[in-house]
This record gives structure tokens, C-alpha cells and sequence, in this order.
């Protein structure tokens, strides 16, 4: 325990960059889930379409996705050997981009698709009589809620960073390429080496809060400016 | 303030690490990578020949397929037989013997089965069996599970009829020596896991140095016939290397707390 | 602008939900002057025939007829809802929401904003969420951006049911406002006082059926129906 602390506290290179990487990866798959997930979450709540209950009922089914299973079909798609072979991803930071969109996008789009819902109730008479078109209604909704938004993001980038079984596939833990912080501890872990997995998952937890907190402090100035 | 944090952000997403010129994927075993070997060869090999080897740490099993599959350009495993397949079948151009270590068995200080006398490897095993004393198994196809699976053949015993005492726990290395360790068991070990290996608690190396222990390992370029993408010119390169002086001095060199690990044998 | 909507013609027009007709058939011709009241009990059918007119409520038999087409005729109407609808933003941003959807600037619709916030007694208030506003402020910051796009007509429906005297005459001051200054506005109400306040025209609606339609005056004066006598003289009409 103490050890690690100390670790911690000297933060060397090699700890840093694989923490940096971690958080690269993940806001990167964040930013783009986000993108896929909060225009499908308002469409599903201001469209009606035929496959619309499916479609949720969908969602909230991937939710539930084990995350290994993702990197495993990840990994057989990314495979030489696989229809996206050509590409060379499997194995690259890219590769591990992409399981953490599959994983984080239901989660994110379920999230954001509850409370887009409730402020399209809210929203609805309004909006017809105004006559807006879809387009403009999303991104009233997506505006609007952006607080609620802000906290599915969260919770995406919770799970994306905390994810091991699949980045642990796709990317292949390669020292200096494709280490994050949860497969370098699943790693210093297997070699009995539990001083620097504590350490790691010190940092991984201060990266977590870290980001939490800053997100919730943005949200704070624009409302002390605001209200 | 939120330029501020946009700047951080840039930063964090712009930099990018500083890479050598030529990279290469090379599929290592777990036992090889956590003797620690590696991160002696991997520098040198960076300076000598400025090529990066980005090493994917795997079960000989997962090694060879991903050999197969082309993601890899050259695996280095322990596992003959599977090797010879590998080659046989056409995904590696040729087997090329580098260097050997040896499996170790360990187990609590108080040896209940009492393997510290035994005369060879086989014997250790019918000792166990016969005192059933809790035994840890890879249990994951490795090239150490397929190599105690064979000792158990030899001993006239077959792992399959075990009960309680025998736990195969289906994980790396690391995995199964903290097992033994929170079960106080017996395990086949490669040496250098077991020396690098930092959560030792009550076990200690009880039997060691029959021949039928060593473990060859073994260099296989990935067959650019199959996968032209493969670089077949850096693999054959690092080839050079590893089978090059420097290289035999550097393995032979190589000790942790004071024992030699591997012996170089490449032709 | 106010030629183009008007007159609107109603023909037969109803709406039916599950086979039940909530409204109609409703023969009705209106034209671009003044203030309409559309007076009846609740349950009536006054929201559902402000829809009808608005176009938000399914026109599942006959016709709505404007002097333009549907979509211009929508571009030029506003709809204050029963229950005022107010974005979660500030009471500035709700009010340019309707400017900057038509692509009016930000400056331009700012100072829009600032003016019709004063003009509605929001002016201090600019900054604030509108969601906190009291009942009545809601009410008065939905009139004032209907109103902020200077549209033909405006429908409001009850939009004092659930306020007291004050706030009650603060909002027909600013309707009569907007009447004057040339806005058509066609209002629902049960509140008999409040239809002979203010209204031009009234349109008498009961279970569904439009009974009665005239000047104001002429309705108050010489009510033609039974039902419509009943519902003057303060008696319960079904
Ligand atoms: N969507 C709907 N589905 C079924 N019935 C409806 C629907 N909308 C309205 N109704 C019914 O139609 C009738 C007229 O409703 P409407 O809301 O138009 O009355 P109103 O005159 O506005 O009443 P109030 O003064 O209470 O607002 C009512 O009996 C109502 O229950
Ligand atoms: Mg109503």
C-alpha cells in the first residue's frame, strides 16, 4: 500500500503516458459515441417510425452487451483475417476506439433517449405549432438537456475507461502502443506485481473523479453566470 | 477558462509518441514476456537496427493463430510440435531455434508430497497424485499447460480423472502462481515467471533440472505467400539479430537475483 | 400581411378520436379584424377547435380553408397554450428562440427581446430561468413570444384560466395592445366576464357544436339560443 502510494506520488513517464493514453482513447470514443448517440436518442424521441420500439427495446437490450464479446466481434472484423483486415487496425489505439463506441453508445443513447423523451412532452405542442423541422427540434431538445446529456456522457466515459475484457482483445496491451491503464493493472496483477496495479488503479480512479469533477464544474460556472 | 481546457485537450490529442522508423508485431508468449527478457532484447533492438517490435503477450495457442490470421509479422513461442504444424501448414516460413530455459515446479515450503527428493520430473508428479496435494494447472493450452499435460502422460497418469486437488484455473502464468500462492499448491512454472514473480507468499522452488524440463524456444517468421502485407524484410531482420553475438550476449547475460535464466542455442 | 390568411372558411370541419367526435361538423367563416372570443364550458371543445383552426388537431372530416396556403397560413399564426409552455432557458433566450428559428441575427433579436420583455413587465427579468417564473409571468413571457414575431394571428387558448384579477387585466391590456396594433386574435374562454371585456366577436361553443356566432354585442344583447341564454343567465349548461 504504501509502495504504491508512492508510486503514485512520484508519477513516473511510463505511468503517465499510459494514463494519458487511457484518457485519449476513451474521450476520443466518447466524443464520437456522443455523436452517434444523442442525434439516434433525440430522433427516437421526436420521430415516429415504424421500427422506432424496436429500435429502443434494441438499445436497451445492448446496454447489457458484455463488453469481451464486443472486442471479440471487434476483433474478428478487424482480423487480417476478417472482412476489415485490409485496414491493419487490429492491434492500434484506433482498434480500441472503436469496441468503446459499440460499448458506450447504447449506454449513452438509452440514457440520453429518457430524458430527451420527458422534455419532448414537455416540448411537444410547442414545437408543432411552431412548425419546426426535425433537424431544428433535435437540436432544441439536445440543447435544452444538455445537463442530462452531460451526465450520459459521464457515465459512458465511466464505463469506457473502466473497460478491460474488450480493449484487452482488440488492442493486444502493447507496451508503448496500446497499454492502458486497465490492462497494464490486469497485466501487473498477473505478475503478482500488486503495488503497481494499486498504483495504476489509484490513477485510474483519480482520472475518473478527475473528469467527473471537472465536467460538473463547467456545468456549475454556467450556471453561476447564467441564473 | 474553457479555451484553457480546449488547449489541455489539444495537447493531450496531438501528442503523439515519438516512434522509431520501422515497427514490427511480434507474438511472444506469456512465460517469455514475464521473464523480463524482453526488456532487455527490445531496447537494444531499437538502437542496433531502429525498428520498433511491438510485442503481443499471449498463450502459444492465441500466438500461433494470430500467426495464421496475418495480424502478427513473427511469433516466438515454446511448443515444438505446434510449431511444426504452424510451419507445416504453410502460415511461417521456417522454425528457427533461438535460445532455452526450463519449467520449475513449486509449491509450499512444507512440500506435503514431498517432491524436494524426488529423481525426476515424473516422479514429482505420481507424488502428487498419489498424496493428492492441491495442484494448480494452467488449464489455457499454453505451451506450459501442453508441456505438464505430456509430464503427467509420461508419469502414466491422466489429468482428465483428477478431482478436487486439481485446479486448472485457465489463465496466464501470473494468474495461476497467484493462485497456487492463495492456495498454498503446487504449479509448473517457466523459471523466469517464477523469479520476476512478486507474490511469492509461502512457495518455493521444490524441483528443477530434468532434461524433459527444458523449453526451447523457438522464432517463426509469419509467411508473406499468405499475408502479403506482413513484413517479411523487418522479420527477417530481427531474425539476424536475435541469432547474432550481441544477442547470445545479452540472453546468457540476462539473470535475475543472480540466476542465469536462459541458455542460447540458436545455429 | 393580414390579407393574405383571411378570411379562413370552415366547412363541415370536425375532428374524431377512436370514432368519437370531439368537434364538429363546424361551419365557420372568420375575417382579419379584431379580437374573437370562442366561449364555452369546459369540456366544450375550445382547445380542440383553436387546433382545428391551427392546424395541430387532425381534420378528420371537411375542410379549413385560409386565403394562402396551409404552411404560409401556419408561418403567420402563434399559439399561446392553455398551460404556458416555456423553454427551460432564460427568459431572453425563450423569447429570440422564435426570431433565430426564422433566422432573424442574435443582436437583432436580442433587442427584440429586451422590448417585448418590457412591454409584458419581464424586463427585469431577462436573465432569469423561465421556469422559476410565478404562473402568471409564464403565461405573460408565452404571449410575448407569440407576439415577438409580429404574426397575423395569434390563438390564445385560456390563457388567464388559472390567474387572479391583477395579472388577469396586466395580460388583456397587452392583448388589446396587440389587437390595436393590427394582430388578429382569436381567444377561448369560460369566463363570461372576461368575454364581454374584451371581445369583438364570439363564437359559442358546446359539446362540440358550434351554436352561436355574431358581434359581441349582438350575442351578449339578443343571444338567438336556448343554450346560449342559459349559459348568460349563469346556469349550468351541458
Ligand atoms: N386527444 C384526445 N383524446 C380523446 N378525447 C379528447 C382529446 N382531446 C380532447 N378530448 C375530449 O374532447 C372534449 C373537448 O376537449 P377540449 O380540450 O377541446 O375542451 P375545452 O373546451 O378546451 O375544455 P377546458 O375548458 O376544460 O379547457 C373533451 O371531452 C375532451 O375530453
Ligand atoms: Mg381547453
Amino acid at each position: 500500500m504504501r509502495h504504491a502510494f508512492w508510486l503514485v506520488v512520484t508519477f513516473d513517464a511510463e505511468l503517465a503516458e499510459i494514463a494519458l493514453r487511457s484518457l485519449r482513447v476513451t474521450l476520443t470514443a466518447l466524443v464520437i459515441a456522443c455523436l452517434i448517440a444523442l442525434p439516434l436518442a433525440a430522433l427516437l424521441a421526436v420521430r415516429r417510425f415504424r421500427w422506432r420500439r424496436a429500435t429502443i427495446a434494441l438499445l436497451n437490450a445492448l446496454m447489457g452487451l458484455p463488453p469481451v464479446v464486443v472486442g471479440l466481434i471487434v476483433y474478428i472484423f478487424l482480423s487480417r483475417s476478417g472482412p476489415f483486415g485490409a485496414l491493419g487496425l487490429l492491434f492500434t489505439p484506433t482498434a480500441m476506439i472503436v469496441a468503446q463506441v459499440i460499448i458506450i453508445v447504447p449506454l449513452i443513447a438509452s440514457i440520453a433517449h429518457q430524458s430527451l423523451r420527458e422534455l419532448w412532452a414537455e416540448y411537444h405542442d410547442l414545437l408543432i405549432s411552431m412548425n419546426v423541422t426535425q433537424m431544428q427540434k433535435m437540436r432544441t431538445l439536445i440543447w435544452d438537456a444538455r445537463r442530462a446529456l452531460l451526465t450520459a456522457a459521464l457515465a459512458g466515459f465511466g464505463r469506457g475507461i473502466g473497460e478491460v475484457g474488450a480493449i484487452m482483445i482488440v488492442g493486444g496491451n502493447i507496451d508503448n502502443a496500446t497499454r492502458v491503464l486497465t490492462t497494464a493493472i490486469a497485466l501487473e496483477t498477473g505478475k503478482g506485481e500488486f503495488a503497481l496495479a494499486l498504483a495504476l488503479g489509484f490513477v485510474l480512479i483519480a482520472l475518473a473523479l478527475g473528469v467527473n469533477l471537472a465536467i460538473h464544474w463547467i456545468g456549475q460556472t454556467e450556471r453561476d453566470s447564467r441564473w | 477558462m474553457k479555451q484553457t481546457l480546449l488547449l489541455a485537450l489539444l495537447t493531450l490529442f496531438a501528442s503523439g509518441m515519438a516512434h522509431a522508423a520501422d515497427q514490427m508485431r511480434m507474438a511472444v508468449t506469456t512465460s517469455f514476456h514475464n521473464s523480463g527478457l524482453a526488456d532487455v532484447l527490445l531496447p537494444q533492438i531499437a538502437n542496433d537496427l531502429d525498428l520498433e517490435v511491438q510485442l503481443l503477450v499471449v498463450g502459444t495457442g492465441q500466438a500461433l493463430k494470430l500467426g495464421e490470421a496475418g495480424d502478427v509479422d513473427a511469433i516466438l513461442v515454446h511448443s515444438r510440435a505446434a510449431e511444426e504444424a504452424f510451419v507445416e501448414g504453410g502460415y511461417g516460413t521456417h522454425r528457427r531455434e533461438i535460445m532455452y530455459n526450463d519449467f520449475v515446479f513449486v509449491g509450499p515450503a512444507n512440500d506435503p508430497a514431498i517432491i524436494g527428493g524426488a529423481g525426476a520430473a515424473e516422479d514429482v508428479l505420481q507424488r502428487i497424485a498419489e498424496a493428492e496435494a492441491v495442484f494448480v494447472s494452467r488449464g489455457d493450452d499454453s505451451g506450459t499447460h501442453k508441456k505438464e499435460l505430456s509430464l503427467w502422460a509420461e508419469a502414466g497418469l491422466d489429468a482428465d480423472t483428477f478431482d478436487g486437488w486439481y485446479n486448472a484455473v485457465g489463465a496466464g502464468m501470473g494468474a495461476a502462481l497467484n493462485t497456487a500462492s492463495g492456495l498454498n499448491a503446487y504449479v509448473l512454472s517457466d523459471r523466469a515467471s517464477w523469479l520476476n514473480f512478486g507474490n511469492k507468499g509461502d512457495l518455493v522452488l521444490l524441483f528443477a533440472g530434468d532434461p524433459v524440463l527444458f523449453n526451447q524456444y523457438a522464432y517463426l517468421p509469419v509467411n508473406p505467400a499468405r499475408h502479403d502485407h506482413v513484413k517479411s524484410d523487418l522479420a527477417a531482420k530481427l531474425e539476424r539479430w536475435l541469432t547474432s553475438a550481441p544477442a547470445q550476449a545479452l540472453i546468457v547475460g540476462y539473470t535475475i537475483e543472480g540466476e542465469t535464466l536462459f541458455v542460447f542455442n540458436a545455429e | 400581411m393580414v390579407t393574405e390568411l383571411f378570411p379562413v372558411t370552415l366547412k363541415g370541419a370536425e375532428t374524431s378520436r377512436r370514432g368519437k367526435r370531439l368537434v364538429g361538423p363546424v361551419d365557420l367563416s372568420l375575417d382579419g379584424q379584431g379580437l374573437c372570443v370562442v366561449l364555452g364550458p369546459n369540456g366544450s371543445g375550445k382547445t380542440t377547435l383553436l387546433r382545428l383552426m391551427h392546424g395541430t388537431a387532425r381534420l378528420t372530416g371537411g375542410t379549413v380553408q385560409w386565403a394562402c396556403d396551409m404552411d404560409t397560413a401556419r408561418h403567420h399564426q402563434a399559439f399561446v397554450f392553455q398551460r404556458p409552455v416555456v423553454l427551460r432557458r432564460t427568459v431572453e433566450e425563450n423569447l429570440t428562440y422564435p426570431l433565430r428559428l426564422r433566422g432573424v441575427d442574435r443582436k437583432a433579436a436580442k433587442a427584440a427581446a429586451q422590448d417585448w420583455a418590457e412591454r409584458v413587465g419581464l424586463g427585469q427579468h431577462l436573465t432569469r430561468r423561465a421556469m422559476v417564473l410565478s404562473g402568471g409571468e409564464q403565461q405573460k413571457l408565452a404571449i410575448a413570444r407569440a407576439l415577438i414575431t409580429n404574426p397575423a394571428l395569434v390563438f390564445l387558448d385560456e390563457p388567464t384560466a388559472s390567474l387572479d384579477g391583477r395579472a388577469m387585466r396586466e395580460i388583456e391590456a397587452i392583448l388589446l395592445q396587440a389587437k390595436a396594433d393590427g394582430t388578429r386574435l382569436i381567444l377561448s374562454t369560460h369566463d363570461m366576464g372576461q368575454a364581454r371585456r374584451i371581445a369583438d366577436e364570439v363564437v359559442f361553443i358546446l359539446g362540440g357544436q358550434v351554436h352561436e356566432t355574431g358581434p359581441a354585442k349582438m350575442f351578449f344583447d339578443t343571444p338567438k339560443t336556448p343554450e346560449a341564454r342559459a349559459f348568460l343567465k349563469g346556469d349550468i349548461v351541458e
